[in-house]
């Protein structure tokens, strides 16, 4: 079992930290995992993404031509990325900055207001830990608790004392969220 | 030690400290700089040798005074910066003191890109610089075998005091994947006997690369290429994988490798006889295993992230008669699995039509 990831949004919103926190908790669970990072002259408002790939096996290619779960924190992101996602898969699209809706029918669609879950239950940094908490509610990848667990552990030392706030953002994210898996009206 | 999420910058780095790495001298470049950011904190903290030089000129040069003083010492760098280092490269192997580079591989030519390439392939393999020679050359694929290529690359250094270069990419640089770290090693107490320590008490070495009479430096040359013969012999690495009874052998190094062993892993489960053949030393390389592999397949199939350098060894290795394919690609650009599927599925498409005319 292999489960590929692309983590997608601008620069700031915490895309590449959401991609870590999936890799330390595949890796904590004793799974095979890779995070792949966009580097170089990236800068704050521009584009970011990773790639993570948590596997019961050992891993060949770091990236993938069509990920099984994409989360769009942004409209490029959702552009760029929602054709790509798998047959079958999930796409997870922030609905507070995101003004589309996706036509695909063979992947299950899955809407958090996430930059609204951050500002009313954390900060509005917390936007990624709110698109994180959907994608946990409606994929089996990995349970919300080892997420949680994994955050308490890995959140860097400056930021601890934003733990419990990212939390109950993950947990809110997980429960406003809603999925479609029907064919959306032309 | 636990398995930790490392990046493969901080892996290779923190695994030198843990070899026993004394002296560290580098100018930063992406996409290798986490190693000297890296290296800025835990030599200090160790109350070891860093220096951030004023240019990768700079940078080779101190290595080799440093270790020229029997120092055990390394510098990273990318593909831009590497070849800035050449000349460096160049003293050190004809001096024979024992030097360890990492490469981490961007796209080229000229300042080209940030991101993962294999296309100083050539120039790593091939000579690395003026005059006759080879470095040792290791290609991981995986942040582990860059931890422990990494370790193995000082020792080899030192046993041949020669040059010994840890050939990563952009991709393996930035990646983070779960690794172990080795345990620290004590630190050398006592100089090589070559080393220039200050000739008290003794006769004073001598560490150069200058040979003026054309009888002696041919001599050297002699003597260098019987170093490297023994190299030839003792040191080639390389890793197949459901190489038994394959028609076509997907042949691969590094990131390459990586995607090709997810294309092999697919095109299996389709029932297809595909293996993969993977030089870990890519100076030297791995001939007869190469040869003798060829023997038993049908065709050959090369994946680089280059405009086909590795394919000249493999076509040297297995004779102008057998199949050989290449896809490549350049410019930072990464294959994906697919492509690799797809071109080894025409390929088995063609040699049954040939077979049946």
């Amino acid at each position: 079992m292999e489960t590929s990831m692309i983590i997608a949004g601008f620069g700031g919103q915490g895309v590449l930290f959401t991609g870590k926190l999936l890799a330390y908790t595949g890796m904590d669970e004793g799974k095979q995992v890779t995070w792949f990072p966009s580097y170089g002259p990236e800068m704050r408002g521009g584009t970011a993404h990773c790639t993570v790939i948590i596997s019961d096996e050992p891993i060949g290619a770091p990236l993938v031509a069509e990920p099984d779960i994409v989360l769009a924190l942004n409209l490029p992101s959702f552009d760029k990325y929602e054709p790509r996602v798998k047959p079958g898969g999930t796409l997870v699209v922030n609905s507070s900055i995101v003004p589309k809706e996706s036509r695909r029918d063979d992947i299950q669609i899955v809407t958090v207001p996430a930059n609204d879950v951050a500002e009313q239950v954390g900060t509005p940094k917390m936007v990624n830990m709110a698109m994180l908490g959907a994608m946990l509610a409606y994929t089996d990848v990995l349970s919300l608790t080892a997420v949680a667990e994994a955050l308490a552990d890995h959140l860097p030392a400056s930021k601890a004392d934003l733990l419990e706030q990212n939390i109950q953002v993950l947990q809110e994210g997980a429960r406003v969220a809603t999925a479609v898996t029907k064919p959306v009206p032309v | 030690m636990p398995k930790q999420l490392l990046k493969g910058n901080v892996a290779f780095a923190e695994a030198a400290v843990r070899a026993g790495c004394e002296a560290y001298f580098g100018y930063p470049i992406t996409p290798q700089t986490e190693a000297l950011e890296h290296m800025s904190k835990r030599m200090v903290e160790l109350d070891r040798t860093f220096v951030q030089a004023e240019s990768e000129v700079a940078a080779i040069n101190m290595v080799y005074g440093a270790a020229s003083a029997g120092v055990r010492v390394m510098t990273s760098s990318s593909s831009p910066g590497i070849s800035l280092m050449q000349e460096g490269f160049s003293y050190i192997v004809g001096s024979e003191v024992p030097v360890v580079i990492v490469d981490v591989m961007r796209g080229g030519p000229g300042l080209g890109n940030i991101q993962a390439s294999q296309s100083d392939y050539n120039q790593i393999t091939k000579s690395a610089g003026h005059g006759d020679y080879h470095p040792l050359v290791l290609a991981p694929s995986t942040v582990q075998e860059l931890i422990d290529l990494t370790t193995l690359a000082f020792d080899l250094a030192d046993k041949y005091r020669t040059l010994v270069i840890v050939a990563a990419d952009g991709s393996l640089g930035q990646m983070m994947e779960p690794a172990e770290l080795p345990p620290m090693r004590d630190l050398r107490e006592e100089r090589p006997s070559w080393a220039l320590t200050g000739a008290k008490d003794r006769e004073p070495n001598l560490i150069s690369s200058i040979y003026l009479g054309a009888d002696n430096l041919e001599m050297f040359n002699r003597k260098l290429q019987g170093k490297l013969a023994l190299i030839e012999k003792a040191e080639v690495r390389y890793e197949e994988q459901f190489t038994e009874e394959a028609e076509i052998v997907i042949v691969a190094f590094g990131t390459a490798a990586r995607v090709a062993q997810t294309a092999v892993k697919h095109l299996r489960e389709e029932g297809l006889p595909v293996g993969l053949f993977r030089p870990i030393t890519l100076w030297p390389f791995p001939e007869k295993a190469l040869f003798e592999l060829s023997q038993k397949t049908k065709a050959l199939f090369v994946v680089e992230m280059n405009a086909g350098q590795m394919l000249h060894d493999v076509r040297m290795v297995v004779g102008i008669d057998k199949p050989v394919k290449f896809l490549g690609r350049m410019g930072g650009a990464i294959p994906f699995p697919d492509e690799i599927e797809r071109e080894t599925r025409t390929l088995f498409e063609q040699i049954m039509t040939a077979e049946m005319e």
